[in-house]
């Protein structure tokens, strides 16, 4: 049996606009085993981004659950727990941001930036969180001597590498890495990839690896899951799916992505039109006005999450 | 002589090096403040403001005359010129005697100098009785920077319709102008900030009662709200106690506007992926909006507030010269530019204008300071 860290359960969230509402994410369901990476992967828009800060709670989630499974407490729902629960919770589940730029406070030296979490979270006296701080900042791969700096002495590789320090501080079982690598270069991105794979092997790390970077995801991820519209779409293992994808939107999706050998001849599947308002989402499949196979009833019905030979998929036509 | 030449190379690296290096460590109050010395104008205006605010200080010391003092036989003196020279032979600074004259027609008084009598000008002397004065409150002294020797007078800026010495009356007045509206700039502040980041981290309905609270204050007319505010001080009140009075009902009006300033910096603050970081490292409300939140935007709230100081000066110089705020025998520039509402003072008195051109550089200098202020604040300059 698989030992499970994270339950995700029908989690929601509706933006409630005057007279309308975003649904941006609409009853994801996931299971996350310890130690695994989870690649989330979708167009802009369709609420990676939003599933991330739900789980971690840099939103507030309109609905459903988030089941951490604690040794201590047994399963908590993590978006119930209030108080010293959440304090003693919360530094479990941390988050990389996309944008190392903007996640780093301008006007906080790298030191204070890194052990901030351990000020609200431990005990430490100072001579600790230093030795904490030296000992992550090695770890990451930054110079100690640039401990006193101001992020805006740094590139935008190495200020990926203090956030992952920040949020490795804690020692934390779940990390959210939102487009973690997006925002840079290819080489630095594989840089901080493998940086990424060896804290995971070393702390026993899981990750859930928020990306619309498709090679990457690959690369990374145990499984992987798309998402349309604030709907979860195909789930699978990441070889099955990227070898075999069911769903429609996944074939066109992994089509697009380049091939290094230009004798492969690749059947690339142009999705027609653009992704739909999700203030007013199509009926139905939500996919069908793009779709190629659309029949009468993916206009009318949603189809549900099915499990076929342990991959999980939402269409009426699999 | 190629030695000499990567010899002095070399030391251009190390110097462009160690230039890098104190930037790398520069907080961003470091950086504002690199940027804040670039801007000549502001720098100077800064120095002026430094040098009226120290004038201010120590004020009772500089001034020759206290509020109280006055000279009779010295009515509506015109400035007394400084000399250096007497009959061709250098005898440092020094005044003539004074002597009364009246015009035949007219029979105006007149005062001139006398052109026998030399009075030099004493340094740190003992003033006249009545010139005493308390270092700070608390020392008492009567040591004063200058004075003319014995039978001479010495009014820089001439005097009043009483006698009393203007050069005088404006550096105590500057004690009261200048700092009614830092301290109500004070004042301002912690009511802006506390109102506004309330609305602001709150939103909901606490930042609505806040926003049409504010909207209600700010319906108010500005000044006939002073007026009406001030005319409620009574009469017999101490200056000391107008003057906090004073403070508090410019603060009062001034609030709304910076509570604006700071919602809206918080608001758009609060949706930084930094916060949110933050949030998640388990940072508790109280360390988000005062580590994180307030220092984020605190130079644009201290550029506002810079600019906002004209506006008190302003509006302290207004009350009182309307005759609400202070009253002689206490001074401000306002009460000094009060008694010259009369037309034969810009006809035959204008040195008590003077004042005005006090008023007329501080607002300038302040403005000039919050420029340059601002643009340093500026992170895309």
């Amino acid at each position: 049996m698989d030992d499970v860290l994270l339950e995700i359960r029908n989690l929601s969230k509706v933006y409630e606009g005057k007279d309308v509402h975003v649904k941006a994410l609409s009853d994801v369901s996931l299971t996350v085993n310890r130690g695994e990476t989870i690649g989330i992967v979708g167009e802009s828009g369709c609420g990676k981004t939003t599933l991330g800060r739900c789980v971690v709670r840099g939103i507030e989630a309109t609905g459903g659950e988030v089941l951490f499974h604690t040794e201590e407490d047994g399963i908590v729902d993590f978006l119930k727990i209030k108080g010293a629960q959440l304090k003693k919770y919360r530094k479990d589940i941390q988050m990389i941001f996309q944008d190392p730029y903007t996640s780093l406070d301008p006007r906080m030296t790298v030191f204070d930036i890194i052990s901030e979490p351990l000020r609200y979270n431990t005990n430490f006296s100072n001579r600790e969180i230093e030795q904490a701080v030296d000992k992550i900042v090695e770890q990451v791969g930054l110079n100690k001597a640039f401990l006193r700096r101001y992020p805006h002495a740094f590139s935008g590789g190495q200020r990926q590498r203090i956030g992952i320090a920040r949020s490795l501080i804690l020692q934390p079982k779940l990390i959210v890495c939102d487009e973690a690598v997006s925002a840079l270069d290819v080489s630095i991105q594989a840089q901080i990839i493998n940086l990424l794979e060896d804290l995971q092997r070393e702390y026993n790390l899981t990750y859930l690896f928020i990306s619309h970077a498709l090679s990457v995801v690959r690369h990374i991820s145990d499984r992987v899951m798309v998402m349309y519209l604030g709907r979860m779409v195909e789930f699978g293992k990441t070889d099955d799916l990227f070898k075999q994808p069911l769903h429609p939107y996944t074939k066109a999706l992994l089509s697009a992505v380049p091939q290094p050998d230009p004798d492969i001849a690749i059947d690339r599947i142009i999705l027609e039109g653009e992704v739909p308002n999700p203030a007013n989402p199509p009926s139905g499949c939500h996919f069908h006005p793009r779709c190629i196979y659309a029949s009468d009833r993916c206009r009318r019905e949603i189809p549900p999450l099915e499990n076929k030979d342990g991959r999980l998929i939402a269409c009426w036509n699999v | 002589m190629s030695e000499e030449v990567k010899k002095s190379s070399k030391t251009a690296a190390h110097s462009d090096e160690k230039k890098s290096e104190k930037y790398y460590y520069a907080s961003q109050w470091a950086l504002m403040g690199r940027k804040f010395r670039r801007h000549k104008l502001a720098m100077g205006s800064t120095f002026v403001l430094l040098i009226f605010y120290l004038t201010a200080i120590f004020g009772n010391f500089i001034a020759p005359q206290g509020t109280e003092q006055y000279d009779g036989k010295f009515v509506n003196c015109a400035p007394t010129p400084v000399h250096y020279f007497h009959e061709g032979k250098f005898v440092g600074p020094f005044v003539y005697a004074m002597k009364t004259e009246r015009d035949p027609v007219t029979f105006m008084a007149h005062h001139v100098e006398d052109k026998e009598k030399v009075c030099r000008i004493k340094f740190f002397t003992e003033g006249d009785p009545g010139g005493e004065y308390k270092w700070f409150g608390l020392f008492p002294s009567n040591i004063h920077l200058f004075e003319a020797e014995e039978g001479g007078k010495i009014f820089l800026f001439g005097t009043d319709n009483m006698g009393r010495d203007l050069f005088s009356r404006v550096i105590l007045g500057a004690q009261i102008s200048l700092f009614i509206p830092v301290v109500g700039m004070l004042l301002t502040l912690v009511l802006g900030l506390f109102i506004g980041s309330l609305a602001g981290y709150f939103g909901g309905w606490v930042d609505t009662v806040i926003q049409r609270a504010i909207e209600v204050v700010r319906s108010f007319p500005q000044v006939p709200l002073w007026m009406a505010l001030s005319a409620a001080i009574p009469k017999t009140m101490k200056p000391a106690q107008v003057f906090m009075l004073m403070t508090i009902i410019l603060s009062l009006v001034s609030w709304p506007g910076l509570a604006r300033v700071v919602r809206s910096k918080f608001i758009s603050v609060k949706k930084e992926d930094f916060i949110m970081a933050a949030r998640i490292s388990g940072a508790p409300a109280s360390k988000l909006i005062t580590r994180h939140m307030i220092p984020s935007f605190l130079s644009y709230i201290i550029v506002d507030m810079t600019m906002s100081i004209p506006s008190l000066i302003i509006g302290e110089t207004t009350l009182s010269f309307l005759g609400l705020g202070l009253r002689s025998p206490a001074t401000s520039w306002g009460v000094l530019l009060q008694e010259t509402n009369k037309l034969e003072t810009i006809m035959f008195y204008n040195w008590k204008l003077i004042p005005m051109i006090f008023v007329f550089l501080s607002v300038l200098a302040f403005n000039f300071t919050g420029d340059g202020l601002r643009d340093a604040a500026d992170p895309y300059k």
